[in-house]
C-alpha cells in the first residue's frame, strides 16, 4: 500500500475524537485498586486494633499525609508520562517534596531521641514484613493503573512503568496505614518508601514489555 | 538573522499543522487528510536522517508512524506543542523498529550479504517494503470488513452495517480496533 493510500484510508470517515479525561480514568482505576487492596488487607491482615485512638494522634496523620502526597506525586507523574511529548520537568519535584518532608521529620525525631532508642525508631517491630506487605497490596492498584495507561500512549516506557508502580505502591501504603501499628517517623521514612519503591522497580522492569504499543 | 527566519518558519509550520489537527479532531476529515499528507513529508525527512543505514525501512516507518498518530490522536493535548507530541511518537516507533531489528538479527545469521547489491534498487526506495494491504487481508472479518467498507470503499457506517450484516456500533468499534490490530500486526512482522 502506498503512503498516500494509507493516508486516504485513515482520513476517510475518521470523524471527531474526544480527548480522554485522564484524571477521571485514573481516579476510577485507583478506586477499583483501593477496593481490591482493602479486601486483601481485611482478608489477610486486619485493621489495627487501636485505630480508634490512633486517629487522634498527629503522627498517624503525618504518616497518612506522607503516603497520600507521594500518591499525588505519582499520579501527576503517571498522567504526564501517559501521553507522548508531555513535559516532565516538575515530576522530580512532585516526587521529591514528600520524601524530603518525611526525611526531615525523621531526622529531627532521630536527633531528639535517646541514642539507645534510635534503632527501635528505625526498625520498629515490623520492618521485615512492612515493605513486602505494601508491595502485595499494590498488585490490584498496579493492574488497574497499567490497564488505563495501556489505552493511552506512553513513549518512555520504563519511566512510565516506574511512575505507575510508585503510584500503586503509595496508594497501597495509604491502605496499609489502617493496619500498620508503626508510628515512628524514621520507620515510615524508610520502610514505607521502600514498600512503594518495590512496585515502582517492578514497573520500570516490566514497562518495556507490558506498556508497548 | 537566518536563525530567526528558521525559527519563525518552524513556528508558522507548527501553528498551521496544529490548527489542522485541532480541526481534524473536531471531525473535519478533509483537514485531517491535509494534515496527514503534510505530516508524512516531515516524518519522512525526520526518519530518513535517522535511518541512513536502513533506507528501505524509511517508508515502512513513515506508514507505521502515521498509523500510530492516527490510533493515538486522542492523546494529543491541544494546549501543548504539536511538534513535541509527533516527535515523541516518531522517535518511539523508530526505537521500536531498531529494537525489533536487533532481536531479528541476533536470531538470523546474515550470510547472504553479497546478494544485497542486486536485491535493492534505487527506484524501490520510495516504496514501502511491507504491504499493508496484505496485513489488512489477514485481519479477522469483524475488523477487516468495517475497514474495507468504510475506509477503502468509502461507504457510510450505516451502508457498511447493512452490507456486512453487522450492527452500526460493531462497525465503528471494528474500525477502531482493527486499526490497532493492524499496528500490532506490524510490530509482529519485521
Amino acid at each position: 500500500m502506498k503512503t498516500e493510500d494509507l493516508i486516504t484510508l485513515l482520513a476517510t470517515g475518521a470523524g471527531a475524537v474526544e480527548a480522554p479525561a485522564l484524571g477521571q480514568r485514573y481516579a476510577t482505576a485507583i478506586g477499583w485498586g483501593v477496593l481490591g487492596a482493602s479486601l486483601l488487607m481485611l482478608l489477610l491482615l486486619q485493621i489495627r486494633q487501636d485505630l480508634g485512638q490512633a486517629i487522634w494522634l498527629p503522627m498517624f496523620w503525618v504518616k497518612m499525609g506522607f503516603v497520600a502526597c507521594l500518591a499525588a506525586g505519582g499520579l501527576f507523574a503517571t498522567i504526564r508520562l501517559s501521553r507522548p511529548g508531555a513535559k516532565i520537568d516538575w515530576v522530580p519535584v512532585a516526587l521529591g517534596l514528600p520524601v524530603l518532608g518525611i526525611w526531615s521529620i525523621a531526622a529531627v525525631v532521630l536527633m531528639e531521641a535517646e541514642p539507645m532508642e534510635r534503632s527501635k525508631l528505625f526498625f520498629g517491630e515490623t520492618w521485615k514484613s512492612c515493605p513486602l506487605l505494601i508491595a502485595m497490596l499494590s498488585v490490584p492498584v498496579f493492574a488497574a493503573v497499567i490497564r488505563v495507561m495501556k489505552q493511552l500512549a506512553p513513549t518512555r516506557l520504563r519511566l512510565a512503568g516506574f511512575a505507575a508502580g510508585l503510584l500503586s505502591g503509595s496508594v497501597a501504603a495509604v491502605v496499609y496505614c489502617l493496619h500498620c501499628p508503626e508510628m515512628g517517623a524514621p520507620f515510615i521514612a524508610f520502610w514505607y518508601l521502600l514498600g512503594a519503591l518495590i512496585p515502582a522497580g517492578v514497573g520500570a522492569l516490566l514497562g518495556n514489555t507490558v506498556l508497548r504499543w | 538573522m537566518q536563525r530567526i527566519d528558521k525559527e519563525a518558519g518552524f513556528r508558522a509550520k507548527e501553528e498551521r499543522l496544529r490548527e489542522l489537527l485541532v480541526r481534524s479532531l473536531a471531525g473535519d476529515n478533509a483537514a485531517y487528510q491535509v494534515f496527514l499528507t503534510e505530516l508524512s513529508a516531515h516524518l519522512r525527512a525526520f526518519l530518513r536522517r535517522r535511518l541512513i543505514g536502513l533506507p528501505d525501512d524509511v517508508e515502512d516507518l513513515v506508514q507505521e508512524s502515521l498509523l500510530a498518530v492516527h490510533n493515538q490522536r486522542h492523546t494529543y493535548n491541544p494546549a501543548l506543542p504539536l511538534s513535541a507530541w509527533v516527535q515523541a511518537i516518531a522517535r518511539y516507533k523508530l526505537v521500536d523498529l531498531l529494537r525489533r531489528r536487533a532481536a531479528y538479527e541476533q536470531l538470523n545469521d546474515p550470510l547472504d550479504d553479497e546478494m544485497e547489491l542486486f536485491a535493492t534498487a534505487d527506484s524501490e526506495a520510495a516504496e514501502a517494503r511491507r504491504d499493508l494491504n496484505k496485513l489488512l487481508a489477514e485481519l479477522p472479518d469483524q475488523f477487516r470488513l468495517p475497514i474495507v467498507h468504510t475506509k477503502l470503499e468509502g461507504l457510510s457506517v450505516k451502508e457498511a452495517a447493512d452490507l456486512s450484516g453487522m450492527s452500526e456500533s460493531a462497525i465503528k468499534v471494528g474500525v477502531h480496533r482493527g486499526l490497532k490490530a493492524l499496528a500490532a500486526k506490524i510490530r509482529g512482522v519485521l
